[in-house]
């Protein structure tokens, strides 16, 4: 049972990791916490549903299109929300995204109502000596293998990847050095907004969902950036998968209801000893 | 000056009083008082929050766990010990402050964005918990025994009485709003809200300073939860720790003017009459969050200070009776 | 002269919105009448000459969130007795007066803060003569204290937890079998089935309802011999039950009982057919009566589930005086018949709980001649009658007042007809069943 359960927790761990990464992106590049986030998990979701049952789409095609949205909604969200309380306090930007977290959540009642959906999807499944894995599950874990290197090499070896490591690194002497730091947090923003985006489209290929299920997505995005350290992508995705490995084994031994008091006493726990992570570095 | 001299105390408490005795005059006294009920839990909530975040800085965003949890307390004491209102009141009171004041001397170490989270992180264990205790009834919560309102001289006679309390909390919470925002202690808070660290070297003891505003901000939401409970006649864990609720307290408390005696009454009072109107049209029930989403997306980059902050800048006169 | 225009436009759009029309209760949407559908009250020979009342029936519906399916059939079973009613000139009194009716309702997002909100609005504000209970125990037992506190009588469906009704409440009447009563039958049926099955599993939904129904269900199980390997709650707002079917895969259950509402009981069953779990008798809560249930497709099959009433259902004027019983209403066929010309879908047992709550107000109306609460609350302590719903008698007792005594549970199972298509069939009890249960689980 512990093999099984630990296999579908962290197949789990690799999607919640992707979820991660976009909201670490934004933390580590500009100093925000997006509170907009989990709408647009939930967004990416909905994206593959209308695309599938609208248009009868494959899923993992329409997610080329839901992260090219997202990547826009980012920028546009940045614009009209963040670029101008960027320097403030913390309690702006976080408000300002909350604001859009209201805005996406109340249009998006209004659109789709709060009944849950469905992508009708399916892949089948196959065995492992005796444990069955979904194949939707599999192909979300290599998705989000995929993503994050993609992300790596772009951070790495592309001039503008380069560049928002440049401003993550120190935003003015960034400027000074020629670099148009206005319009690369605007594009991070866009990166981190697009791979939750990803993420809610993958998670809608096996789970039902309602525009509000991002909440809860956003909750364990939070906690798997303090495990993993923040504005750290490969720290995200290993902290996906040690919260996706606890909701796996956790069950083994209690109830599951516990998972959720476990993850979050985890969670302040972290904050309060070690606040740049538990793979961070030193702040 | 002397408080009690002050205009702006004046202006604080005649408007409160004013609200509270509207259902007495209004045409339709029961619906009246269940709007003006909404009104002044938030009203009280939100003043409550200003302590700590208007005051001295620090965002909570899970300021809702102590309504929670004294509304819990309160609750339980009811409804499995037959206590009586009066005596369960104060006990989500005492709850609510001892949580903070062990709380506040870990978390407050935190600043900024990481306070924010460590409180979010602290009202979802909270909630999670909750919904495994089982003296609390778990996931299915507790209700109030019917016969229970009975002894309060009917249920009409115990909304009345969980109003009139409500009503004598709220002015409660506003003049210790008043009364800390006047003192050294309040003038020490607002050091640590400008820097934390300066406040430090000019004397002022933070860590203590700190915490007793935490428990401050803390011991009025634990008894309106109570008050707030008890006239629902239930309780379960998503009602009694909704981080949305908890949200649109500090919403509240930013549309009015965050750091201002006024402000949260203002905001609170402005917010809870939009959203009640919002709510019954069937055009705008759906976007009625939406539209509080634009409102409070406008005020952080356009007003940050709120309308009482608005109105203090473009008229400098009013500042003697704005507090 | 800019930055003075944003706050401008910030406070006169705030003004704007606050002064705005009040917004009035919009009465609900009338659907198509249904024409000359078989009415349950024959308007009387002659003119009725007295003044026509119109009484308000007050309540709320989860028009959006997970409650969704359900209470929109409950709603649409209500709205098709009231038509029938207000079509038929009425309920009219011995001394002269004609009662029509008009719904008044509010959608509750399938929530549980807008519900207090708004039955007390609809009890202050809009005066509401009557209330019906929103969809599910949860709600109902929120709308049930402000029923109370204001002195409504309410008529609950869909709503079958038993601990609302032992607060003490004296005005609350529930229609639907208690929960309860809602899996000890599937518990005979899997004796019936296979004698030789000794270990099952409990998963459930952690709400009101769900909890009541397997609470009951496992010390009926137990007295019957039976090992629970497992009994575990799951969230309410549960999408992922890998950890369970785990955990039951590891516990060697033979057989699931469970479940909570429609949304997690598809989800669930979907999960354990994706899964591939060998499990030999699987009952879920509210989700498999519902048509929309065949959705699933080969998921569905073999799951069973227990249901309030079923189309099948052989409810009847003469079985009435068999039972020494007093029938009321009219007769199923002419219920499915009616349903379906109105809303152009089959009836499930939601639909009918709605139906029958106005069927109930009705009678205690007519006995009572009198729309005054305490002479309503009165008849409904008498009531004693078959409709084409089934019995329906409250419990008078003061620990369970309003507790539904009367009504029976009926068990449903999917299974494919010789053409490939899914059919419910009813399995047990064996004197209703319209087929042999499938077993084990395929």
């Amino acid at each position: 049972m512990l093999i099984a359960s630990l296999t579908d927790g962290l197949l789990l761990g690799f999607v919640y990791g992707i979820a991660a990464m976009g909201l670490s992106l934004i933390w580590g590049v500009m100093d925000v916490i997006n509170l907009s986030h989990g709408p647009i998990i939930a967004l990416g979701m909905f994206g593959i549903y209308l695309a599938f049952t609208g248009l009868g789409w494959n899923p993992y095609l329409s997610l080329l299109l839901v992260a090219a949205v997202g990547l826009l909604l980012g920028i546009m969200i940045y614009g009209a929300a963040v670029h101008r309380v960027i320097n403030a306090p913390h309690l702006s930007t976080l408000l300002a995204t909350f604001a859009v977290n209201m805005i996406i959540i109340g249009i998006g009642t209004a659109v789709f109502s709060t009944s849950p959906r469905n992508v009708d999807f399916s892949l089948g499944s196959f065995s492992l000596g005796s444990i069955t894995l979904l194949w939707t599950r599999v192909a979300a874990a290599l998705a989000a293998v995929l993503v994050t290197a993609l992300l790596y090499l772009f951070l790495y070896r592309t001039r503008l990847g380069k560049s928002i490591r440049a401003v993550a690194n120190n935003r003015a002497a960034a400027e000074l050095m020629g670099i148009p730091a206005s319009w690369v947090l605007a594009f991070s923003f866009g990166l981190g907004t697009m791979l939750a985006a990803i993420s809610g489209g993958l998670i809608a290929t096996f789970f039902p969902f309602t525009i509000l299920a991002g909440g809860s997505y956003e909750l364990k995005s939070f906690v798997i950036c303090v495990l993993g350290g923040l504005g750290n992508p490969l720290g995200a995705l290993i902290g996906g998968l040690i919260l996706g490995g606890l909701e796996g084994i956790i069950p083994t031994f209690m109830e599951t209801t516990w998972v959720p008091v476990l993850e979050f006493i985890l969670f302040v726990i972290i904050l309060l000893v070690k606040p740049s992570g538990l793979l961070g570095g030193e702040t | 000056m002397k408080p009690w001299r002050n205009p702006g105390l004046w202006l604080v408490l005649t408007l409160t009083v004013a609200i509270s005795l509207w259902p007495l005059v209004a045409a339709n006294k029961a619906y009246s008082r269940e709007v003006t009920f909404t009104i002044l839990k938030a009203v009280a909530l939100a003043s409550s929050l200003n302590i700590l975040l208007g005051y001295t800085g620090y965002v909570s965003f899970g300021h809702i766990v102590f309504f929670g949890l004294g509304g819990y307390v309160g609750f339980y004491l009811m409804s499995v010990h037959n206590a009586p209102l009066y005596v369960a009141v104060p006990a989500g009171a005492l709850v609510s402050g001892l949580l903070a004041f062990l709380l506040g001397k870990a978390i407050l170490r935190l600043r900024g964005a990481y306070f924010a989270l460590a409180t979010i992180g602290i009202n979802e264990a909270a909630r999670a918990f909750i919904k495994n205790f089982e003296p609390f009834g778990g996931p299915i919560g507790m209700s109030l025994k019917f016969k229970v309102y009975k002894s309060y001289g009917g249920p009409e006679q115990a909304l009345w009485i969980a109003f009139a309390s409500l009503a004598a909390l709220t002015v409660a919470v506003l003049l210790v709003s008043f009364l800390v925002k006047t003192s050294r202690f309040g003038l020490g808070l607002m050091a640590i809200r400008e820097n934390e660290d300066a406040a430090e070297v000019m004397g002022v003891i933070t860590p203590n300073a700190k915490t007793w505003a935490y428990v401050l901000s803390a011991v009025f939401p634990g008894m309106v939860g109570v008050l707030f409970f008890f006239k629902n006649g239930n309780i379960e864990p998503p009602d009694a720790f909704n981080l949305h609720q908890s949200i649109e307290t500090i919403v509240m408390v930013m549309l009015g003017g965050y750091g201002t005696v006024l402000g949260p009454l203002l905001g609170s009072a402005i917010y809870q009459r939009l959203r009640g109107l919002l709510l019954v049209s069937p055009l705008f029930k759906n976007i009625q969050l939406a539209v509080a989403g634009v409102l409070l997306l406008l005020i952080i980059l356009f007003v940050p200070a709120g309308v009482v902050g608005w109105l203090r800048s473009r008229f400098p006169r009013l500042r003697r009776v704005l507090e | 002269m800019k930055r003075l225009a944003y706050p401008l436009i910030a406070v006169s759009m705030l003004w704007l919105v606050a002064c705005g029309p009040t917004p009035t209760a919009a009465p609900t949407e009338a659907p198509t009448p249904v024409p000359a559908a078989e009415t349950p009250t024959a308007p009387p020979a002659g003119i009725p000459t007295g003044e026509v009342k119109t009484a308000v029936i007050g309540f709320t519906a989860s028009q959006t969130g997970k409650y969704n399916v359900s209470s929109t059939r409950q709603v649409n079973g209500l709205k098709l007795w009231m038509d029938q009613v207000n079509a038929g000139g009425g309920i009219v009194l011995s001394d002269g007066t004609t009662i029509k009716f008009e719904a008044v309702s509010y959608d509750d997002e399938s929530n549980k803060d807008r519900v207090q909100e708004l039955y007390t609005r609809l009890a202050t504000e809009d005066n509401a003569d009557f209330l019906i209970s929103p969809y599910s125990s949860g709600l109902t037992a929120a709308a049930a204290v402000i029923a109370e506190q204001y002195g409504k009588v309410m008529i609950t469906t869909g709503a079958a937890s038993d601990a609302t009704y032992k607060e003490g409440y004296t005005l609350i009447f529930q229609a639907y079998t208690p929960a309860s009563r809602y899996l000890t039958g599937a518990v005979d049926l899997l004796a019936h089935l296979d004698p030789q099955v000794k270990k099952i599993a409990f998963v459930y939904e952690n709400t009101k309802f769900a909890t009541s129904v397997v609470e009951a269900a496992k010390a009926y199980a137990e007295e019957k011999g039976y090992e629970i390997v497992l009994f575990e709650g799951y969230d309410a707002e549960t999408t992922d039950f890998g950890p369970f079917i785990n955990k039951i895969l590891e516990s060697g259950a033979e057989a699931i009982l469970g479940g909570g509402h429609f949304q997690d009981g598809s989800t669930f069953a979907r999960q354990i057919h994706e899964k591939q779990v060998a499990i030999k008798f699987f009952t879920l809560l509210v989700a498999p009566p519902e048509p929309d249930f065949a959705d699933l497709g080969d998921a569905a099959v073999g799951v069973i589930g227990p249901s309030q009433w079923e189309p099948l259902a052989a409810f009847t004027p003469e079985s009435a005086e068999e039972a020494g019983l007093e029938w009321f209403g009219p007769l199923g066929e002419e219920f499915v018949e009616a349903y379906q010309a109105a809303y152009n879908e089959e009836p499930s047992y939601h639909s009918i709980g709605g139906y029958a709550a106005g069927l109930i107000l009705q009678k205690a109306i007519m006995d009572a001649d009198s729309i005054d609460p305490m002479a309503i609350k009165e008849a409904m302590d008498k009531m004693d009658i078959l409709t084409c719903y089934g019995h329906i008698k409250f419990d008078t007792s003061e620990e369970a007042h309003g507790l539904q005594i009367g009504h029976d549970m009926v068990y449903i199972q999917w299974q494919k007809d010789s053409a490939g298509n899914l059919v419910k069939q009813v399995v047990w009890p064996l004197e209703g069943a319209t087929a042999e249960a499938l077993y084990p689980k395929p």
